[in-house]
C-alpha cells in the first residue's frame, strides 16, 4: 500500500458547514426564505428586547425605583411615576405567592401540600426514568399516589380536615389536571374497549355515554356537576364542590380519551387479534398483552394532546366559582391594593401554564422516541 | 327549562326550609356566605387570604349577630351564572354578591331579597378631554358595551329617548372594556356606576376620566336568602338594618361601649340594654352590639371599602341616609 500517494482530504467548502452553512441551508436557502428570515428577525428584534426590559431589567420586584419596599400598587414604579416608568411590577405575584400556589390553605397545615407536591414528583420519576432500580415497586407507589394525595390534602386518618373551599391556586389546577387525567385514562380504555365490544348492550351503553359527553361542552358538564348532581343525591348527603367538578372533568376527559384509544385499537391489524386468539389468550389477556400496548403506543401524541387540552380547560372552573390559578389571579386584581396590574398577573399565569404544558409535550416526545411510535406496526 | 330548574330549586328549598337555616348554621358553628369571585371594593381576598369588602361585611355582620364572632364565616365564591343555583341547592346560607333585586329573581327563582345595601345604577364614563358634562351630549359617540346584558337595552332606550345616536363596540368583560377605553377605541364606557368607579381607579391617571352624573337605570343590590325560611330571612334582614340604624343613631364601633349608657331609648334597645329584641330573632340580645363592635355601622363599612378615601372613591349619593338626602332607610328598632 502506497501511503505516500495519499491525497490530503480537503475540507468541505465553508459555505456548507459550520454556522454559516447552517444559516445558508436553513435560513437563506432562497429569496423567499431570506425575506421571511429577515422579517422574523426584525420582528423578534422589536419584541424581545422590549419584553425583557419590561419583564426583567426595568421591572420592580421587591423594591421600587426609590428603594422602598412595595406593599401595594401605589408603591409600584409604574403607578407612582407613570410618566417615566412602564415596566412590570411583580410584587403582586411575590406578595401573593402563597395564594397563587396554595389558595387559602391554612398556613399551619401547608406542609401537607408541600409533601404532596414532593410525592407527586417522586411518583412521576418511574414514568420518566426507565433505567431505575426497583422501578416496578416505584410504579406501585405511583398507582396508589392519588389515594395518599387525597388523604394528605383533604385530611382524615389523624390529619385535620381542610375543606376544599380553602384550596385554590395551583393546587386546584394540579388536582383537577393530574387527577382528571389519571382517572380518565383507565376509564377511557374501558370505554374504548366497551364501544368495540361484540355485546350490543355494552357497546350501546358505551357509545351513548361517549357521544353524550362529547356532544356537550365542558362548561355544561361543570354546571351539571355543580347544579344538577346535588339534586340526585339523597337529602343530607352533600358532595364536595371540588369532587363534583372533578367528576365532571374526569367524565369529559374519559370520553375524549376513549375515542383517541379507539383510534389506536382500529389501527391494529386484524392479524394481531387472530394471532393472539390462536395461541389461546383470553379476551383480557389478548388486550392486556398484545392489543393495548400497541394501541396506546401509537396514540401517545393524541393522548398527550387531549391531556394538555384538559389541563388548560381547568381554568373554566372559575365560571362555577372555584378559584384556580387564574381565579386567584383575578381575585388579586379585584383587591383595591393591587388592582390594575393585570398584565403582570396574566403573564405569570401564562408562564406557569406554559411550564406544565411544555413539560407534558416534551414527555410525549420522549415517549415517542423511546417507543419509536412512528414505525410501521407490521414490520415491527 | 328555566321553569323546570326553578321547580327543582323550589323543591330543594322546601327540604332545607324544614330544617331551619338558623338552627343549621348554629349547629354547624359557622355561616356559609356566597360572594363574588372578586369585585373591587365589594369582595376580594386580601394579601393574607382573608375576604374583605362591602358585600363581605354583610356576611360578617350576620356571623357576628349569630355567633358574636364576625370571623365565623366560610366564603363560597360564585359567579353571575352559578350564584343562584348555589343558593338554591342549600350549599350556602345566604348570598351577598352585588345582585340586583328584580321581580323575577324575588318571585320566580324562589329567593327572598332581605334589603338593599347598595343603590347602584347604570352610568357613563368618558375621558375628561371630551369636554362633555351630560350624557345627552354624547351624540355619535362610540360606546363600549357588554353584550347580552340589561345595560345594553338600557343604553339603547336612553339614546332613543333623547333622539341621539351611538355606535356600539361590543365587549365581553370589564377588563376588555377598560383596555378599549384607555386605548381610545371607544369614547364611552357604560355599566353600573360602582363598576365605572372601579375602572376609573385602575387608570394610570384617574383624573383623565370622569363619571357623568346621569344614572339611567335602577340597580338595587342586596343580600338574599332562599324563599320560605322567614325566620332566617329576618336574621339577615335585621343584621343589615342594624348597620343602617346604627349609623342613623350615631353608634359606631368606636363609641359602641360608651353608647350602652346613652339616654336615647332606641340606642339602648339596639344595644340590648333594654328589651328582648335579640330573643325575638332567636339570637342573643346583644347581637346588634356585636355587629357594630366587630363590623361597624353602615358608613364605617362604606368608607372602609368603597368610600371617598378608598381608590374607588364612590360618594354616598343615593346611599346616604334618608336624613342626608339619600334613600337609605331602615324600619325602626322597636
Amino acid at each position: 500500500m502506497n501511503i505516500d500517494n495519499k491525497i490530503e482530504s480537503r475540507k468541505p467548502p465553508v459555505a456548507t458547514t459550520g454556522f454559516i452553512g447552517w444559516l445558508r441551508i436553513n435560513l437563506f436557502s432562497n429569496w423567499f426564505n431570506t425575506i421571511v428570515t429577515l422579517l422574523v428577525a426584525y420582528f423578534l428584534y422589536q419584541i424581545i428586547p422590549w419584553f425583557l426590559d419590561w419583564a426583567i431589567f426595568s421591572a420592580d420586584f421587591i423594591y421600587n425605583y426609590k428603594g422602598e419596599r412595595i406593599i401595594d400598587r401605589s408603591f409600584c414604579s409604574r403607578v407612582a411615576n407613570p410618566e417615566e416608568y412602564h415596566a412590570a411590577c411583580w410584587s403582586i405575584i411575590i406578595v401573593r405567592f402563597y395564594q397563587f400556589i396554595y389558595g387559602f390553605y391554612p398556613v399551619e397545615q401547608v406542609w401537607r401540600v408541600n409533601v404532596t407536591y414532593f410525592l407527586l414528583a417522586i411518583a412521576l420519576i418511574p414514568l420518566l426514568v426507565e433505567q431505575l432500580p426497583y422501578r416496578k415497586h416505584l410504579i406501585k407507589f405511583t398507582i396508589i399516589f392519588p389515594i395518599i394525595a387525597f388523604i394528605l390534602l383533604y385530611g382524615g386518618f389523624g390529619f385535620e380536615i381542610v375543606p376544599t373551599n380553602k384550596w385554590g391556586g395551583l393546587l386546584v389546577t394540579l388536582v383537577l389536571g393530574v387527577f382528571g387525567i389519571a382517572l380518565a385514562f383507565p376509564l377511557g380504555i374501558i370505554l374504548a374497549l366497551g364501544r368495540r365490544s361484540k355485546l350490543p348492550v355494552i357497546s350501546m351503553v358505551c357509545t351513548l355515554f361517549i357521544e353524550f359527553i362529547r356532544g356537550v361542552p365542558l362548561i355544561t358538564l361543570l354546571f351539571f356537576g355543580m347544579v344538577m348532581l346535588p339534586l340526585f343525591l339523597p337529602e343530607g348527603i352533600n358532595m364536595d364542590g371540588l369532587v363534583r367538578v372533578l367528576v365532571a372533568v374526569t367524565l369529559f376527559q374519559a370520553a375524549y380519551m376513549a375515542e383517541v384509544i379507539r383510534g389506536g385499537l382500529q389501527a391494529i391489524p386484524q392479524g394481531q387479534y387472530e394471532a393472539a386468539q390462536s395461541v389461546g389468550l383470553s379476551y383480557w389477556q389478548m388486550n392486556r398483552k398484545i392489543i393495548l400496548p400497541q394501541a396506546i403506543r401509537i396514540t401517545i401524541p393524541s393522548i398527550v394532546n387531549t391531556s394538555i387540552g384538559l389541563f388548560k380547560d381547568t381554568t373554566l372552573v372559575i365560571i362555577i366559582g372555584l378559584l384556580d390559578l387564574l381565579g386567584i389571579g383575578r381575585g388579586a386584581l379585584a383587591d383595591a391594593t393591587w388592582m390594575g396590574l393585570s398584565n403582570e398577573v396574566y403573564v405569570f399565569v401564562a408562564l406557569v401554564f406554559f411550564i406544565f404544558t411544555f413539560g407534558m409535550s416534551r414527555y410525549s416526545l420522549y415517549l415517542e422516541n423511546k417507543l419509536k411510535t412512528g414505525i410501521n406496526m407490521g414490520a415491527d | 327549562m328555566k321553569k323546570l330548574l326553578s321547580i327543582l330549586a323550589v323543591s330543594v328549598f322546601a327540604f332545607s326550609a324544614n330544617a331551619g337555616t338558623l338552627d343549621d348554621v348554629k349547629n354547624r358553628g359557622f355561616l356559609k356566605c356566597g360572594v363574588t369571585t372578586g369585585l373591587i371594593g365589594f369582595a376580594a381576598p386580601d394579601d393574607s387570604g382573608n375576604w374583605a369588602g362591602f358585600d363581605v361585611d354583610v356576611c360578617r355582620a350576620v356571623a357576628a349577630a349569630i355567633f358574636g364572632d364576625s370571623s365565623k364565616v366560610e366564603f363560597t365564591t360564585t359567579t353571575g351564572k352559578s350564584r343562584f343555583p348555589t343558593l338554591a341547592s342549600g350549599e350556602i346560607d345566604m348570598l351577598a354578591r352585588n345582585t340586583t333585586w328584580t321581580l323575577s329573581r324575588d318571585v320566580n327563582l324562589g329567593f327572598e331579597f332581605v334589603g338593599v345595601n347598595y343603590y347602584d345604577g347604570q352610568g357613563f364614563m368618558i375621558p375628561s378631554a371630551l369636554g362633555v358634562d351630560d350624557a345627552t351630549g354624547l351624540d355619535g359617540a362610540t360606546v363600549c358595551i357588554q353584550t347580552g346584558t340589561t345595560t345594553e337595552l338600557n343604553l339603547a332606550d336612553f339614546f332613543r329617548a333623547n333622539n341621539i345616536s351611538y355606535e356600539a363596540l361590543p365587549i365581553e368583560t370589564n377588563d376588555e372594556a377598560r383596555e378599549n377605553l384607555f386605548a381610545g377605541r371607544c369614547d364611552v364606557y357604560t355599566t353600573d356606576a360602582s363598576g365605572l368607579s372601579a375602572t376609573r381607579a385602575q387608570a394610570d391617571n384617574p383624573n383623565k376620566w370622569v363619571v357623568l352624573p346621569n344614572i339611567i337605570s335602577k340597580e338595587p343590590l342586596g343580600p338574599l336568602v332562599r324563599h320560605g325560611d322567614h325566620q332566617w330571612g329576618d336574621v339577615v334582614r335585621w343584621s343589615l338594618n342594624t348597620m343602617i340604624i346604627a349609623e342613623e343613631l350615631g353608634v359606631s364601633s368606636a363609641n359602641v361601649d360608651d353608647s350602652k349608657s346613652s339616654n336615647i331609648p332606641e340606642v339602648l334597645r339596639l344595644l340590648g340594654v333594654e328589651g328582648g329584641y335579640g330573643e325575638m330573632l332567636e339570637l342573643s340580645n346583644d347581637f346588634a352590639y356585636n355587629i357594630i363592635k366587630q363590623v361597624g355601622n353602615y358608613s364605617e363599612s362604606f368608607d372602609r371599602n368603597i368610600g371617598p378615601d378608598t381608590p374607588l372613591g364612590i360618594g354616598r349619593n343615593l346611599n346616604a341616609l334618608w336624613t342626608d338626602g339619600g334613600i337609605l332607610y331602615a324600619p325602626p328598632f322597636r
